[in-house]
């Protein structure tokens, strides 16, 4: 471990799920060659769009909802270390263990000791953004530990040995006859006859479920929100399977990013309004499952908190890029984002794809590991529209661009046409010299590379005979 | 009322019948329009591809030479957007306050051509004639980021002639999104082929937009692929009369 020398640092490499090993172009251009994977995309967001779309309208006030948890959440990070000092102290007046872990190694270590401790060799998940982004099931598979996935798509992912392509939907990607594929295969004590009936699959997955939570004793869950003062943590969920694994086992361990902390009860009000119907599109999610510390008699009797860092305190320590940690994990930016669309979240390489991974995870890992993800947009605007809280993606990829580092040639390129753009005489005779470049090629021909990409699908535009600017002095 | 002409550089260099059209249009409704000679490019291209230092100077440039202006338009909602959204924030970035005051200021008198005719000038027959089927896509910069709403749609529908059709999913991405064309063609290449399914399903023989550049990359690929529907720049259709077009 190394030691703090005041600089924040970024997350650690080698461990957990935030870098992937290509860029997004190269990752990009295999999703998109896969038909079905763009059918499944394509029809599961569109089905999302439309119901959280309709929701929301139903709501006068969405604009100041959205307006609300911005303001909260800015609130929380101009003041979060005092937020969780003050959650530590009532975690641990309810009876609660908190842990804090400064990256994934360190995260990783806390829960394998905890579980370790209990004695147990099986532990059940509730769906959790933070501990994918950890690599807390590599973790503990690799101590002898066997975690189960409990929410039906990110079972169908940890069955599939596949990644989860989506925050929400994590198995997205995937329809209802390669689930049963993956079911036949991997699922212990499947009936042989099941068909791709949703209901059918469902039962198959809560039989199997059922079993495990029965007889499993250590749960680890993620947290939607904690609240400081009074050391309440919530989760959020559709299933019902998440409460199961809060309230049916003796020791629960929570992983929750730092960021998820809120001052106040009365906080929840904004957030359990916009979460539901920017995510799922419902009125109110089914099961919003809270806790305390310990209750004897009733619930897990042990009760861990870890809270994570792994490169939080850099991203709250660039003033400009902050307002990434204001996600909610909504997914909405994802439903709506025409990249994420065609490329699937694979082609982001981290936990968190489409236009929240494309900010999110460079700010966590340090821009350079990342250098492809704050281009992987359009900049169409789209996110920001949709986002619940606000989050201005489309400043915070650019604000990121700034700081990729950039390959030489382009550098050059763009110094040029800068210099040029800066001397109104020489940019007029260069538009002078490209034409004449064109006129001596031949139209429809590609450009030479970085452009052969773009003349591969569309044809140049014939050039004028005459700039707008030799137009005007002439008449 | 006397207007400067911010060109952009796409309309001056590739498309400049966007920009006569603008000028054109502008002197039939009785405005005087002039262009400052000096002026090049907004910057957008630079600041969206993680250049803001490079941008600097046309930033600065920008604010110099259309700061004698009361009204300034530009046949562009992206280069607008930039203009207001992201001109005064390079110039902060870049710790010159007194820059970023006066590129707010300039910024605030810089219009899209549809906002100018609607909000500013109080028209929304323009007197065009335009006999053709038309299809309007609003680009992401004019619809998200310089918000023109529906004023586009309201000058297109006094257009005499012309039969505005619908386009499915108006509101997605084209594609473009200047260097992310090149960056992520192949990507950009997918997004645009849904654009232009929804375009080619309307039957319409023209596309428009308010943006040379959303128009280059779609018409770029529409021509490509033989489909027989051109793009046309919004300036131009509402600069057409019965004797122009
Ligand atoms: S960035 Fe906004 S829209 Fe995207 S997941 Fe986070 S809260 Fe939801």
């Amino acid at each position: 471990m190394s030691t703090f020398l005041g600089m924040p640092a970024t997350a650690p490499r080698g461990v957990g799920h935030l870098r992937g090993d290509q860029t997004f172009p190269r990752a990009a251009h295999d999703a998109l060659g896969n038909s079905q994977l763009r059918r499944n995309l394509r029809h599961a967001t569109t089905t999302i769009r439309g119901k959280s779309g309709k929701v929301i309208a139903e709501l006068p006030d969405w604009q100041e909802l959205r307006d609300a948890g911005s303001a909260i959440k800015a609130d929380v990070m101009a003041r979060l270390p005092e937020l969780l000092e003050e959650l530590e102290a009532r975690v641990t007046e309810a009876g609660g263990v908190v842990h804090w872990a400064a990256d994934a190694n360190e995260a990783n270590e806390i829960v394998t000791r905890l579980v370790r401790e209990t004695g147990s060799s099986r532990v059940i998940k509730v769906k959790s953004m933070a501990t994918q982004e950890i690599g807390l099931n590599e973790a503990l598979e690799e101590a002898g530990i066997t975690p189960v996935e409990t929410d039906l798509a990110e079972l169908i992912v940890q069955l599939g040995d596949d990644k989860p392509s989506h925050i929400l939907v994590p198995a997205i990607h995937r329809n209802r006859s390669e689930i049963r594929e993956i079911f036949l295969r991997a699922m212990p004590g499947v009936d042989p006859a099941l068909t791709d009936d949703p209901p059918v699959l469902a039962a198959a997955a809560r039989r199997y479920l059922r079993e495990t939570f029965l007889s499993t004793e250590v749960a680890v869950s993620g947290a939607n929100f904690a609240i400081a003062a009074t050391g309440t943590l919530g989760v959020v969920e559709s299933e019902g399977n998440g409460r199961m694994c809060l309230t049916l086992p003796d020791t629960l361990i929570t992983v929750m990013g730092i960021e998820k902390v809120l001052p106040t009860w009365r906080d929840l009000e904004v957030f359990l309004q916009l979460l539901p119907r920017a995510s799922t599109g419902e009125r109110m999610n089914p099961y919003t499952t809270m806790w305390t510390g310990v209750t004897p008699g009733d619930g897990p009797q042990n009760f861990h908190l870890v809270l994570l860092d792994n490169g939080r305190s850099a991203v709250l320590a660039d003033t400009a890029g902050r307002q990434a940690l204001h996600c909610i994990r909504c997914s909405a930016c994802l439903n709506v984002c025409p990249v994420y669309e065609r490329t699937g979240g694979h082609s982001y390489g981290s936990v968190y794809p489409g236009p929240i991974g494309a900010v999110l995870s460079p700010q966590l890992t340090g821009v350079a590991d990342n250098a492809s993800l704050p281009y992987a947009s359009s900049l169409c605007g789209a996110c920001f529209d949709a986002c619940p809280v606000k989050i201005d993606i489309p400043s915070l990829l650019v604000h990121l661009r700034n700081q990729v580092p950039h390959p030489p040639a382009e550098r050059a390129a763009m110094a040029a046409a800068a210099y040029t753009m800066a001397r109104p005489r020489l940019y007029a005779n260069a538009q002078r010299a490209a034409k004449l470049a064109r006129i001596a090629g031949r139209r429809g021909r590609g450009l030479p590379p970085p452009f052969s990409g773009w003349t591969a699908g569309r044809d140049l535009p014939e050039f004028p005979s005459q700039t707008f600017r030799d137009w005007w002095a002439e008449r | 009322m006397r207007i400067a002409l911010f060109a952009t550089c796409l309309a001056d260099t590739l498309f400049p019948e966007a920009a006569k059209a603008t000028v054109l249009l502008l002197e039939r409704l009785g405005h005087e329009v002039v262009f400052p000679a000096e002026q090049t490019c907004c910057g957008q291209m630079h600041v969206n591809t993680g250049y803001q230092a490079a941008a600097l100077p046309l930033v600065k440039r920008y604010a110099s030479v259309f700061d004698p202006y009361d009204v300034i338009v530009a046949p562009s909602g992206s280069c607008v957007g930039s203009i207001r959204h992201q001109h005064s924030m390079v110039a902060a970035a870049y710790g010159d306050a007194g820059l970023a005051a006066r590129a707010a200021d300039v910024g605030s008198r810089t219009y899209e051509l549809s906002e100018l005719l609607v909000d500013v000038l109080g028209v929304e027959d323009v007197g065009a004639y335009f006999p053709h089927r038309v299809t309007y896509h609003p680009t992401c910069h004019s619809l998200r980021m310089t918000r023109v709403g529906d004023k586009p749609l309201r000058l297109l529908r006094q257009v005499r002639g012309l039969d505005l059709v619908e386009l499915p999913a108006a509101e997605q991405c084209c594609g473009f999104g200047g260097t992310f064309a090149i960056k992520n063609a192949e990507t950009s290449t997918a997004m645009l082929a849904d654009k232009m399914t929804n375009i080619v399903s309307t039957g319409a023989d023209v596309c428009t937009a308010g943006d040379a550049s959303c128009l280059m990359h779609i018409g770029g690929g529409l021509s490509r692929l033989r489909t027989g529907v051109r793009t046309v720049h919004l300036a131009e259709i509402l600069a057409s009369t019965e004797f122009t077009s």
